[in-house]
C-alpha cells in the first residue's frame, strides 16, 4: 500500500513540475537612497532568441533587497557589451556609481554558451571585476544569479544570496471535502518553483538539510502528523518517526548530524532531538505543557523553542548536552505572545513572531537584540508567522495574509525593504529559506 | 477500570429495572381488564392510575432515549480563543458520549482537534492536541476506555470556515468526534 502510494507521489511529482505556477516579485516598499546602477542589456550573438533576459534577472535581484537602483534601459546614452566601448562620461552624466556590461555567445564547438560580464566602478574609471561563465541555455537564470552574487559583494562587502532557493507550502482549496496540500521547492524570487511533495492530507513545516539535498516535513498522510525525510534529486523518500501523538517540527541541526523534532507521546510536546545516524532519541525538555517550534543555535549546542509553561507562548533556549531537566533560559518577557524564535547568523539578534499585548490582537515578525535589548518590528501586517532568515542574514521571508489569501513577503532585517512574492493561486505558507548551495 | 465496571453494572441494572417495571405493569394492565367486568369501582380507579403512570414511564423513557440520541449526533465541540478546555455547557452531551462507549466497548472514537489561524502553526498544532486530550479525558471519566480513543490534531491547517472573521475563528477552534 505505501510504495503504491510512494509511486503515485513520484508520478505526480513529475507531471506537475511543468504546471506549478511561478511566484512573481513585487517590491513594495525600498530605501530612501538607493545605491544608482547601470546594468546594460547583454548582447547575443546567436540566431534563436534566448529564453532569459540576463541583464533583466540581475536588475530584479539587486533591486529586491533594496539597496539598489538600476537605471531605466530607455534612459541610456549607450550599450556597450565590452570595456573597450564604456565612456564613463557617459554614465557619470546619468549619475550612475556602477555600471555592468556583458555579451553572450555560443561556446565554440559545443551546445553551451558563455556569458562574459564585466562591472565597473564609475566614480573611480575603473573596472572591478570580469569574468567569462559557461553554461547551457537552461541555466542562464543560475548565471544571472550568480552574477548578481559578485556585483553585490563587490559593491556591500557582503555575500549574496541570489542563487538560494526556498521551500513553501501551497494549499490549493476545491472544496469543504478537498485540499490539495504540496511542498514546493522555487529559486529564492519564486521563479522556476517545482512541486516536490503533493497530498490530500495537510503538509507542514518544510526544512532544508543543511547540505540541500534533502528536506523533512510533515505529513498526514497517515491521518497522523508523521514526520518524513525526502531526497531532493531523486524524490526518494523515508517516514522517520510514528510515534503516539504529535510527531512534528523537524529541524536539522547546522552540522547536519541531528534532528530536532517534537512529540508528544509522552503525553504532552516536549522537544527531542534525533542523532541521524544511531536514531537515539534524547528529549530536551521535560514540561506538562506545551514546549514546540525548535530551532538551531549556530554552533548546534543549544535549541531556541517556544513554550506556554507560564500562560502565553514564550521564547525560551535549552542546551543540548543537559538533557531532560537541562536549565531552560527563557528569553523574551515584555510580550503577550511571542513564538517561533530562531536567532540570525550573528547570533545576538532573535526574530520571532510577536503579539503585543492581548488587545491589539496582531502578529507581526520582530527582531529582538540580545545585547541591547531592544525589539524591532519589522512588519505591519496581522497574521505574520513562519519567519526564515537568508543564509547571509540579510533578508527574513515570512507568511502573511493578504485579502484572504496566503502570501509570501520578505523584509530586510532592518525593515527598510520589503518585497512579495504573490503566488498565481491558492494559499502559500510556511517559507523555509535555503542555506547556501553554490 | 474497576469504577469504571462498576458505574457501567450500575446503569444496566437501573435500565433492566425500568423495562421490569413497565413488564409489570402491562400484566397488570391485562389482569385489571379482566377483572374490570365483576369488580368494584375502586380497581377501576387503581387500573386507570397504573395505566397513567406506565405510559408517564413510557414517555419518559422516549424523551430520554431523544435526548440521548441528540447528545450523541452532536459531535462538534467548540473552544473559546486560547482555551484548550471545553466548554461547561457540553459537560452533559460528553457525559452521554462517555457512557455509551462504555457500554459499547466494541465501539472506537477519533477526536481530531483544530485551531484558529492566529498565532503560529506549530503551537496550533499543540493547542488542537490539548483540546481533544481535554474532551478524552472526560470521556474516560465517564467510563469510555482510552484503547477506544484515538486523538489527532490538525491545528489550523482545516478550517471549518475559510474566514478571517471573529464568527468563522468560532466554527474553527473546536474537536469533531468521528
Amino acid at each position: 500500500m505505501k510504495n503504491v502510494f510512494q509511486f503515485l507521489l513520484l508520478g505526480f511529482l513529475f507531471t506537475r513540475v511543468a504546471s506549478a505556477a511561478d511566484l512573481n516579485i513585487e517590491i513594495t516598499q525600498g530605501i530612501d537612497n538607493p545605491i544608482p546602477i547601470a546594468i546594460v542589456p547583454f548582447t547575443w550573438e546567436g540566431a534563436n532568441a534566448l529564453g532569459e533576459d540576463v541583464a533583466a534577472v540581475v536588475s530584479a535581484d539587486l533591486q529586491q533587497v533594496g539597496e539598489f537602483r538600476a537605471l531605466g534601459r530607455a534612459n541610456m546614452l549607450s550599450m556597450p557589451d565590452e570595456a573597450a566601448e564604456v565612456y564613463f562620461r557617459d554614465w557619470r552624466i546619468l549619475a550612475q556609481d556602477y555600471l555592468l556590461i556583458g555579451k553572450i555567445n555560443h561556446s565554440p564547438g559545443s551546445q553551451l554558451v558563455q556569458v562574459q560580464y564585466e562591472f565597473f566602478d564609475v566614480t573611480r574609471e575603473q573596472k572591478l571585476i570580469g569574468e567569462v561563465l559557461t553554461g547551457s541555455v537552461e541555466q542562464l537564470r543560475d548565471i544571472a544569479h550568480e552574477i548578481s552574487n559578485v556585483v553585490y559583494e563587490q559593491v556591500t562587502g557582503n555575500r549574496g544570496a541570489f542563487s538560494t532557493e526556498i521551500l513553501y507550502v501551497s494549499a490549493e482549496f476545491v472544496s469543504q471535502d478537498l485540499t490539495y496540500y504540496r511542498i514546493e521547492k522555487a529559486d529564492y524570487d519564486g521563479h522556476r518553483s517545482q512541486v516536490l511533495v503533493e497530498s490530500q492530507e495537510p503538509l507542514m513545516s518544510p526544512a532544508w538539510s543543511p547540505d540541500g539535498r534533502q528536506i523533512a516535513y510533515l505529513s498526514f498522510e497517515t491521518d497522523l502528523p508523521r514526520i518524513y525525510i525526502q531526497e531532493i534529486g531523486t524524490g526518494e523518500r523515508r517516514q522517520i518517526t510514528n510515534f503516539p501523538g504529535i510527531n512534528s517540527s523537524p529541524v536539522w541541526s547546522p552540522d547536519g548530524t541531528k534532528l530536532a523534532m517534537v512529540l508528544s507521546k509522552d503525553g504532552s510536546p516536549d522537544i527531542y532531538v534525533m542523532d541521524l545516524m544511531s536514531n537515539q532519541l534524547t528529549r530536551l525538555t521535560d514540561h506538562p505543557r506545551v514546549d514546540t517550534e525548535p530551532s538551531w543555535t549556530a554552533d548546534s549546542r543549544s535549541v531556541v523553542f517556544t513554550s506556554d509553561r507560564t500562560g502565553q507562548p514564550q521564547i525560551y533556549m535549552v542546551p543540548v548536552a543537559g538533557g531532560p531537566g537541562g536549565f531552560a533560559e527563557r528569553l523574551t518577557f515584555d510580550c503577550f505572545y511571542c513564538a517561533k524564535g530562531r536567532f540570525l547568523p550573528d547570533g545576538k539578534n532573535l526574530v520571532h513572531v510577536r503579539r503585543e499585548t492581548r488587545e491589539d490582537n496582531s502578529y507581526g515578525i520582530a527582531v529582538f537584540n540580545m545585547d541591547s535589548q531592544r525589539v524591532i518590528t519589522l512588519t505591519d501586517t496581522s497574521l505574520d508567522e513562519s519567519p526564515s532568515v537568508a543564509p547571509n542574514g540579510s533578508m527574513i521571508m515570512f507568511a502573511t495574509k493578504v485579502n484572504g489569501r496566503g502570501i509570501l513577503d520578505a523584509v530586510s532585517i532592518d525593515g527598510r525593504v520589503k518585497f512579495r512574492l504573490p503566488s498565481a493561486q491558492g494559499d502559500v505558507r510556511e517559507p523555509s529559506w535555503s542555506p547556501f548551495l553554490n | 477500570m474497576g469504577t469504571h465496571s462498576m458505574k457501567v453494572f450500575k446503569s444496566m441494572i437501573l435500565a433492566l429495572s425500568i423495562l421490569g417495571l413497565a413488564a409489570c405493569s402491562s400484566t397488570g394492565d391485562e389482569e385489571a381488564a379482566a377483572q374490570t367486568a365483576d369488580t368494584s369501582g375502586i380497581d377501576a380507579t387503581t387500573a386507570a392510575a397504573q395505566r397513567a403512570e406506565a405510559e408517564r414511564l413510557a414517555r419518559e423513557r422516549e424523551a430520554q432515549q431523544r435526548i440521548e440520541q441528540a447528545a450523541l449526533n452532536t459531535k462538534v465541540f467548540y473552544f473559546d480563543f486560547d482555551v484548550s478546555e471545553f466548554m461547561a455547557s457540553d459537560r452533559d452531551v460528553l457525559a452521554i458520549h462517555g457512557r455509551n462507549l462504555a457500554a459499547n466497548s466494541g465501539t472506537r472514537v477519533r477526536l481530531e482537534g483544530h485551531a484558529d489561524e492566529r498565532g503560529t502553526r506549530e503551537y496550533n498544532l499543540a493547542l488542537g492536541e490539548r483540546r481533544a486530550n481535554s474532551i478524552r479525558d472526560y470521556l474516560v471519566v465517564n467510563g469510555a476506555s482510552l484503547s477506544q480513543i484515538e486523538t489527532v490534531s490538525y491545528g489550523e491547517e482545516r478550517p471549518a470556515d475559510q474566514g478571517q472573521t471573529e464568527a468563522a475563528y468560532r466554527l474553527n477552534r473546536r474537536v469533531e468526534i468521528k
